[in-house]
């Protein structure tokens, strides 16, 4: 089994520097519709996230599922910005919301996956991974929700998955709070507003499709308790 | 050409299903599709089905169920091996005549699309041993058909009180026996599932899995939308094989409007394609190391996994390749170098790979977990229509991109791999296997595009058709219908997961409890793909 000791000495630290630098590895923030001057039709959107501001667009991120239509194609298009971090507060006029000095150091999170696609999963996977190693910065995936302060909701809520998520929340000692990850989560995205996935929970606080990097730089400002 | 289509077999099909039921059967001919449709009544569909199974050796593909007017269309495809094309059993039943002959007493395969007919559609399958509590769980009215077109999906359904004293049924009795439920939420970040272990002690006798926690309706909410949006949900009921499914979808719609793709996209479709088969694949080899707490293993996999999503990202601009297709060719256009240099990134990371694969073949600790684990023998992985990794694993050697070529894939040279044990081990093999194939295509087709126009000017047409894909979990069937007015009137999605969940109690018998999650990793199906 030495070869394997010697082949992770060997691989040696690739996690990234975070928070020190910026994150700028490919993808991490596929980037945001925002245009000081356009004049296309915002309706041309799928799930109606462009948002117009007299001659700007922006976008309501908690609609957008990073189709890229606005971005490609043969008619007007949309400038996009690059590196946009996807986390904000349900309540805009909240800049931050802390759960309290008694999580500064440390933070339990329970993932509950109430109908994702798979790829906000596959990206929450990689907090444990050594590119990302979030344990390093005190947040700890945990099996039970007992032990949770935070609920981490992926996907639009489905009929089924209720109950459950319910029952999850019930069993978090207080205090608690609730994060919506994904536009799916957040709005019903794709998905939503039919009878199967429910539509979020209006306490539930956003962020969008985000990269672990994008979820993880600010976290801490986000949370909201239901 | 090797692979092609042999415009005889169908033919020969439709002439022997004549001869055989003459004046019960009625037979057309799809030439330009390749596919032989046989029209059955109820009193020889088993016949037809059993015929095409067990004598041609054909695969059941899906059942496809449209409620139409005047009455039901039911639709029982079949495929058969290279060159074979398809087969085509279709039923017309009317409206309030609800009962349908079963054939899965003699295809198993139609097993879980007959009980997902029976719970979306009310309709009955007589002769079906086990009915009821499959897509639909106990909170939903009974009455109440979400498929049908009476049922509105667009409004909050309403539901039933929830029974505090339900249970999951056992099977197992004996003295001492309990049931250990798993899920739906559990392990750190599992998909949400449920599974009752059945057991007497430290043995797993009989694992019964519960599914369709994520049932979000993607073929009701698709129904009466435009092509533009049911893409969308094409591409994202499953985000980790998201360019399989949107492609096709898209393939479908194109087959409908009889567009043929120009040669570049088709030449970036297979790139593309391979690269989120070798991503799907490293990630699948991640979860296997992970299962078995091989912890260095499972960074060394992660690492390759991370650098696979960022080379994704970089090249494509998504890191789970959203938004790209488009009927008709892809949304956006890549640079001649960008590609080369993708090809290059891929050959460097399965070098990687490779020599991850050589240092897990010699960790005996590693392999004590896996082998003999979770075996599935060919017979039961015919019987049951698995596919993908897991029926090539147990030596079946069928791969939609060989056995029904689409998509630019006649053209492809590439190895198909096989193994025969069909335990955990030989699944591993497998995925190391095809993602090195996976590298040796994007390596040959990206450093040598060809250049034309990257999508064609789409006119959609009114029609029907299936569009399929060998996705990274196994072959996907999509059967797409358009009507008039442009809308999709109708998409049924038959996933790999779907399928080879179906077969996952085989693997999930007679075990200890700790290699449940062996198990579970080696076969690295998705929910979100299987409950759509």
């Amino acid at each position: 089994m030495s070869k394997w000791v010697l082949k992770g000495l060997r691989t040696g630290i690739v996690t990234t520097c975070y928070p020190d630098r910026d994150e700028t590895a490919p993808g991490v923030s596929p980037g945001r519709p925002f245009d000081k001057e356009s004049s296309i039709e915002i309706d041309r959107c799928p799930t109606k996230a462009l948002v117009r501001y007299g001659r700007s667009i922006s976008v309501d991120y908690r609609r957008c599922v990073h189709c890229f239509r606005c971005a490609r194609g043969e008619q007007g298009l949309v400038q996009w910005q690059d590196g946009y971090e996807w986390a904000a507060h349900t309540d805009p006029s909240r800049e931050s919301f802390s759960l309290g000095d008694v999580f500064r150091t440390s933070l339990h999170i329970r993932v509950i996956d109430a109908g994702a696609c798979g790829a906000c999963l596959s990206e929450i996977e990689q907090f444990n991974k050594p590119y990302y190693n979030i344990h390093r910065l005190g947040f700890f995936v945990t099996p039970t929700p007992r032990e949770a302060d935070v609920l981490l909701v992926a996907g639009p809520l489905t009929d089924h998955m209720r109950m459950p998520l319910m029952k999850a929340y019930e069993a978090m000692p207080t205090p608690k709070a609730v994060i919506a990850v994904g536009a799916c989560a957040l709005s019903g995205g794709v998905f939503g507003p039919s009878s199967y996935p429910v539509e979020a929970h209006p306490t539930v606080s956003p962020s969008t499709w985000p990269s672990p990097d994008a979820r993880r730089r600010r976290w801490p400002s986000f949370m909201v308790c239901w | 050409m090797e692979h092609s289509i042999d415009d005889t077999s169908f033919r020969s099909l439709a002439d022997e299903a004549a001869k055989r039921w003459p004046g019960q059967v009625q037979v057309n001919i799809d030439a330009p599709r390749s596919i032989c449709l046989l029209g059955c009544d109820g009193g020889c569909l088993e016949d037809v089905c059993c015929w095409a199974f067990s004598a041609l050796g054909y695969r059941f593909a899906t059942l496809v169920v449209e409620e139409e007017s005047e009455g039901w269309l039911l639709r029982y495809i079949f495929y058969g091996k290279s060159g074979s094309g398809q087969l085509h059993i279709l039923l017309r039943s009317p409206k309030e005549e609800c009962s349908i002959p079963s054939i899965s007493g003699l295809v198993h395969a139609a097993d879980w699309h007959e009980r997902e007919a029976e719970d979306l559609f009310g309709l009955i399958f007589t002769g079906h041993p086990k009915l009821g509590d499959f897509v639909l769980h106990e909170e939903w009215p009974g009455d109440v058909k979400p498929m049908r077109s009476d049922f509105n999906a667009r409004i909050p359904n309403e539901r039933r009180e929830l029974d505090p004293e339900w249970q999951p049924q056992s099977i197992v009795q004996a003295d001492g026996a309990f049931m250990m439920p798993i899920g739906p939420v559990y392990s750190d970040m599992a998909e949400s599932a449920y599974f009752a272990l059945e057991t007497v002690g430290e043995d797993v006798i009989r694992t019964i899995p519960r599914f369709f926690y994520k049932y979000r309706g993607v073929e009701k909410i698709s129904e009466g939308l435009p092509v533009e949006q049911v893409i969308l949900l094409s591409e994202r009921f499953s985000g980790t094989s998201a360019f399989a499914h949107s492609l096709a979808f898209c393939q479908a719609v194109e087959s409908i409007a009889g567009v043929d793709t120009p040669p570049r996209a088709k030449a970036l479709r297979i790139t593309l394609a391979e690269l989120e088969r070798l991503r799907h694949h490293v990630a699948a080899i991640t979860g296997i190391c992970g299962s078995t707490a091989l912890l260095v293993a499972t960074s060394q996999a992660g690492i390759l996994e991370e650098e696979a999503l960022r080379m994704t990202g970089s090249f494509t601009g998504h890191r789970y390749l959203f938004g790209l297709n488009t009927p008709g060719g892809l949304s956006r256009d890549f640079d001649n170098l960008a590609c080369g240099k993708l090809a290059d990134d891929v050959t460097a990371l399965t070098e990687r790979l490779c020599e991850l694969n050589n240092m897990l073949r010699y960790s005996s600790s590693f392999l004590d977990r896996i082998e003999e684990v979770g075996a599935i023998q060919r017979e039961q992985a015919i019987t049951y229509g698995l596919v993908g990794p897991i029926a090539r694993a147990s030596g079946l050697d069928w791969d939609l991109r060989r056995t029904l070529p689409y998509g630019g894939y006649e053209e492809v040279a590439f190895e198909v791999p096989t193994e025969i044990e069909g335990d955990g081990y030989a699944r591993l093999r497998i995925l190391f296997r095809e993602a090195e194939q996976s590298s040796a295509i994007i390596g040959k087709i990206a450093r040598a595009l060809p250049d034309s126009e990257i999508a064609k000017p789409f006119q959609y047409a009114a029609g029907k058709a299936l569009g399929w894909v060998e996705a990274p979990r196994g072959a996907a069937f999509h059967w797409v219908r358009i009507a008039e007015d442009g809308v999709v009137s109708r998409y049924r999605l038959t996933t790999p997961s779907f399928t080879n969940w179906h077969g996952f109690h085989l693997a999930a018998e007679n075990f200890a409890f700790q290699d449940f999650p062996i198990i579970m990793a080696t076969f690295g199906l998705s929910n979100a793909e299987s409950d759509r």
